[in-house]
């Protein structure tokens, strides 16, 4: 299909909405994605005509929602590419996915002296769940380091990688820098060591096709709600094998085949991890916007995308003072910056006037602006629904905020 | 662009570029850091204190935005020569101009060149940035040893 980006904001009632008295530029979408109307009205509709619920009920609106949240698991699994919906677990977004498999997969297969391996570039989300499972265990974590272009540094990765290394958590795409890490190269690592390996997708998945088994992964996480769809919905992939074998995380309904004062047995994967009432709703939601991605098409979207980052890396560039964080080969539309006798937080509130919603600080990745030696940056991160347009009015608040602090 | 104006007022403006008492004190009796979760801001004050419970000397250190810097320094300059109770006065004085409701004409007595922060109360996000350094000033004279938070 042509790519239509005038018709596509029409999407999205609040792109329509204003900010401080002025149309709302929104380039956060790194933070949190805006919601098509698809979105809200199917979250609607289901409230409104079809709730109930799941996996109980042995009345018809019962089995009608349950049939509704688990095709959501079929379309997830093929969204993708996994070859089977048992491999898709619904969680609230990707933090607790990473803490699952932490608390679960880690609880079993990470032992004292055992290395976990992560980057430099990650989120707080897939540092912090392995440092507390280290300390737990006495395990070790490695930092795969960084080039200065925001690039990793896949040869000293590889160095790190021993007899020990039992997994390699690290994201597809930096939320700080925008980086494409190259995860079949580091998959491929892994998988000739017997290494585990999981990719925190939470910014990969909204920026183009995944195909989790091309992408060799052992586990693959991300959210719903940087996917267009609402939060409260996040997905845990994980091979059926591996997902199979893992002890509970959660104990409670839902999640067991039998329970006695004697013992109780567990469900099998994916319902072994799926303890209580889920945020049905949110599932549904998700559906949705995974069927308004796929008709839009993801390769259509990072193919635009590419057009976006292109030219808001020239158009930024050529603001005196600016410097762009993050210039990888292969990058995402996701771009950090910083503005030369200007604070982030400055930049971010100055911006804000101007209704141009953008994000300023440590983007939640700590270890990385202390490698960077930034306290902090400013980031605007862009999707399908973004425009030239609006990256010119970025530029121009750019302009103003320079003359503000001159 | 006039909101703006009114948020960062020249004097805000010219104190973040030129800090006043920007640097780690001789002889401090007292010092603590102060750190912001939210954006990674982290200021070190120091002050000195005698024996009569009056703030003889005061500075800091650190690195911040526009808003937490020139509080930092206008504040060093505002509560030098104060007894430990009227920097605690101040305090709360200028964290209710930051936090008068709107329609609210906040109080500006007492306060001296620290009126020019009223205009931070229409970004409420950013009222932490203009007390962070008073928190880390309250958390030095109380002597608590620990980093003072935002939070």
């Amino acid at each position: 299909m042509s790519f239509d980006v005038t018709t596509l904001r029409k999407d999205f009632p609040i792109l329509d909405t204003q900010m401080r008295g002025r149309p709302l530029c929104y380039l956060d979408t790194a933070a949190s994605a805006q919601k098509p109307r698809a979105v809200i009205d199917a979250m609607s509709e289901f409230y409104s005509r079809h709730y109930a619920n799941i996996h109980r009920g042995v009345y018809q609106l019962s089995a009608d929602a349950t049939r509704r949240y688990d095709e959501v698991r079929t379309r997830v699994a093929g969204f993708i590419g996994a070859g089977d919906p048992r491999e898709i677990v619904f969680v609230r977004n990707a933090t607790e996915a990473i803490n699952l498999v932490a608390r679960s997969w880690g609880e079993v297969q990470i032992g004292k002296g055992d290395e976990i391996v992560v980057t430099a570039m990650e989120h707080h989300a897939n540092i912090v769940p392995w440092q507390m499972l280290a300390t737990r265990k006495e395990a070790r974590i490695r930092v795969a380091e960084i080039h200065d272009d925001g690039e990793l540094d896949v040869t000293q990765l590889e160095s790190l990688l021993g007899p020990r290394t039992r997994l390699i958590a690290f994201s597809h795409v930096s939320n700080v820098l925008g980086t494409v890490n190259p995860v079949k190269e580091i998959t491929a690592m892994a998988r000739a060591r017997g290494i585990t390996t999981l990719v925190d997708g939470a910014q990969g998945v909204p920026h183009g096709p995944v195909d989790v088994a091309s992408l060799g992964c052992d586990f693959y996480v991300f959210s719903g709600h940087k996917l267009f769809g609402p939060t409260g919905a996040g997905v845990l992939y994980g091979r059926f094998a591996l997902l199979d074998a893992m002890p509970p995380f959660l104990g409670g309904g839902d999640m067991i085949e039998r329970v006695s004062f004697k013992g109780t047995t567990y469900a099998r994967a994916p319902q072994r991890f799926e303890a209580g009432t889920p945020d049905i709703a949110s599932v549904i939601g998700l559906g949705a916007a995974i069927d308004y991605l796929d008709a839009i098409g993801m390769k259509n979207i990072a193919a635009y995308e590419q057009t976006l980052l292109a030219y808001a890396t020239e158009s930024l560039s050529a603001i005196p003072g600016l410097r762009i964080v993050g210039t990888a080969k292969e990058k995402a539309a996701v771009v950090s910056f910083v503005l030369e006798g200007v604070h982030p937080h400055d930049i971010g509130t100055v911006l804000d006037g101007e209704g141009i919603a953008i994000r300023a600080g440590h983007h939640c990745a700590q270890p990385l602006m202390e490698r960077l030696g930034l306290p902090a940056t400013a980031r605007a991160s862009f999707a399908f629904y973004n425009t030239r347009a609006e990256i010119d009015q970025l530029v121009a608040a750019l302009a103003k905020t320079r003359e503000l602090f001159s | 662009m006039d909101d703006l104006r009114e948020l960062y007022q020249a004097t805000i403006l010219e104190h973040n570029k030129q800090p006043r008492n920007f640097s780690k004190l001789a002889g401090a009796t007292h010092e603590a850091d102060g750190h912001n979760p939210l954006c990674g801001d982290a200021l070190t004050l120091y002050a000195r204190v005698d024996a009569a419970g009056r703030v003889t000397d005061v500075s800091f250190q650190g690195t911040g935005c526009a808003i937490s810097k020139a509080s930092a320094s206008l504040m060093t300059e505002h509560v030098k020569g104060k007894t430990i109770a009227e920097v605690e006065a101040d305090f709360e004085r200028f964290h209710a101009l930051l936090t008068a409701p709107p329609g609210v004409s906040p109080s500006v007595d007492g306060l001296g060149k620290l009126a020019v922060f009223s205009g931070v109360r229409e970004y409420p996000i950013r009222v932490k940035c203009a007390t962070l350094a008073w928190h880390a000033l309250k958390a030095a004279l109380e002597a608590k040893g620990e980093t003072a938070n935002t939070e």
